[in-house]
């Protein structure tokens, strides 16, 4: 970084809230291109499942598609219903997508890329991840529907009730790597066996609830019950049009990538090489997050929609008791020297 | 004034004004997103102080959760503001007594010459972590009073879920193991059979 020391002299105490700016534009300016992308992902995978084409008429491939459904969407008049409560009904989008984009602000994308390398970065992370839902509570309110308010409140209590799982996977991980920060615990994996080092074979059963909360937790298919459009139209935000709607896919799909990327770091081994003869590099992250996005969208292809209340029995009478177990196996686990991670 | 004299009185005042709007709001739901509000700049307030653990952990517990249940009752509940008001000066001057009580408390001891000597933040190094210390604490000189409170806080939530289990007669429920045991032949009988003739139509 020696070639931006001019630039520093020249703005002096400036510098340092002006290179915060710069770099978390460079991590939200790729992420929301990643979140168009992957709905045009979505697609073409579905497609390619069920031995379809997918979108193919926008430039090649549809690769344009994404930017032709932003215009689409940007036209697009934004109705605020009559009964709505307009204040929340506006703040609610923005809402979801805000702890969506923050939670980013501690991710590590490699050994020293990090925007604020935090000691409590795990603990910031399922803060943040927690807000999510106040957005699609608030939309349901204040959208005076009973559709919508029905969305909201299963969204409710969905996401409360995988939150614990999931916070007890974290629990599991913070006890393995000793640490919050995230870099740190993508360090505590680091070992001469490559991806036997990573957390996901001593944590195994974790890395499934994990995974499967996270899947619950960004609302989508099988748990996406919050919208069920088969049952309640489409749920929080059937009330929403135009770029109003599409924040809310906005802040749903960067939930899915931040939950790929953590996923690759707790359990997956973040920036680390998966063989020992290969360099690490941020390029290791992408994949592994790419890979777990795939997850996602094969998921949604494969499963149906679970009823309300098998998909509380699984949170509640299976994960919760599951992961609260696996906090006693692992800290009894490490007090002996079979613990080699 | 610093950055973070800045940012005190911008935190306090949004708690401050978020307090007032938690009792002055008409509607039920926005009282409840004020004290959501409150509580995120009281978490702000705290992160100042270098206490990143406990900020968090507001926003975690009492936003991420508490607040989140809270919300989901008042949103159901059908609430007659007329019903409310009812009796308000009756139990004014009580209330304001209550209130001067607390002001005078408060003015008490953060008014006193003890307090005010120590009342500036420790500021330790940038490799402390509070995390890691509270966690020491909590499980080393605390930890009778730390398994106490989670002791009785099991209590409450076993009284809780106690006090709403009630077995009602006549609901039907599903037994998802015996479900996931069914196999193929306890479900489908294959029949062989010989084909029909044809019938002659008319």
């Amino acid at each position: 970084m020696e070639w931006l020391e001019p630039i520093q002299k020249l703005l002096g105490p400036a510098w340092l809230p002006i290179w915060t700016i710069v770099k978390i534009a460079l991590i939200i300016a790729p992420l929301l291109g990643a979140v168009a992308y992957l709905t045009l992902a979505e697609r073409k995978v579905i497609g390619w499942m069920q031995i379809r084409i997918g979108p193919n008429r926008v430039g090649y491939y549809g690769l344009l598609q994404p930017l032709a459904d932003g215009l689409k969407l940007f036209m697009k008049e934004i109705i605020v219903p009559s009964g709505a409560n307009k204040f929340l009904f506006v703040i609610a989008p923005i809402m979801v997508l805000m702890p969506a984009l923050a939670a980013w602000a501690v991710i590590p994308f490699n050994g020293e890329m990090v925007l604020a390398n935090v000691n409590a970065g795990l603990l910031y992370v399922l803060a943040m991840t927690s807000l999510g839902v106040y957005g699609v509570i608030i939309a349901g309110w204040a959208s005076n529907s009973k559709y919508a308010f029905l969305g909201s409140l299963r969204s409710a209590a969905q996401i409360v009730s995988y939150e614990i799982a999931m916070g007890f996977a974290l629990v599991c991980v913070l006890m393995a790597a000793q640490s919050l920060n995230l870099g740190e615990i993508v360090r505590g994996q680091h070992g001469n066996y490559g991806m036997l080092n990573w957390y996901f074979i001593p944590l195994f059963p974790m890395f499934m609830v994990y995974l499967i909360s996270g899947v619950a937790e960004t609302n989508r298919a099988p748990f996406d019950v919050a919208e069920g459009e088969s049952e309640i139209v489409a749920g929080f935000h059937v009330e929403y049009s135009g770029m109003a709607f599409a924040l809310f896919f906005l802040g749903e799909y960067a939930n899915m990538i931040l939950i790929a990327f953590l996923t690759s770091i707790m359990f997956l081994g973040g920036w680390l090489s998966p063989v020992p003869f290969l360099p690490d590099s941020i390029m290791w992250m992408l994949a592994k997050a790419a890979f777990v996005l795939f997850l996602f969208l094969w998921f949604r292809a494969t499963f149906p929609r679970y009823r309300y209340d098998q998909l509380m029995r699984l949170g509640w009478k299976v994960f919760i008791p599951v992961s609260i177990v696996w906090v006693v196996v692992v800290g009894a686990w490490m007090q002996t020297s079979y613990w080699v991670w | 004034m610093s950055f973070i004299d800045v940012a005190f009185y911008l935190f306090a005042s949004i708690t401050v004004m978020a307090g007032m709007g938690v009792i002055v709001a008409r509607n039920p739901v926005h009282a409840a997103l004020f004290l959501v509000l409150a509580f995120c700049s009281a978490a702000g307030i705290w992160m100042l102080l270098e206490a990143e653990f406990l900020a968090i952990a507001l926003v975690l517990v009492y936003v991420g959760a508490v607040m989140v249940l809270f919300l989901f009752v008042v949103m159901m509940l059908d609430i007659n503001l007329v019903q409310l008001r009812e009796g308000f000066w009756r139990w004014f001057p009580f209330g304001a007594l209550l209130a001067g009580l607390m002001v005078f408390e408060m003015v008490w001891v953060l008014g006193s010459r003890q307090t005010s000597e120590v009342a500036t933040a420790v500021v330790h190094g940038a490799d402390y972590s509070n995390t890691k210390e509270l966690g020491r604490l909590i499980y080393t000189d605390y930890v009778y009073p730390f398994e106490i409170a989670a002791v009785i806080l099991l209590v409450a939530m076993v009284a809780a879920i106690a006090l709403t289990l009630r077995r009602r007669a006549g609901v039907k429920s599903q037994n998802v193991a015996d479900q996931v045991k069914v196999k193929k032949a306890d479900r489908l009988r294959v029949v062989s059979m010989a084909s029909e003739k044809k019938v002659a139509s008319k």
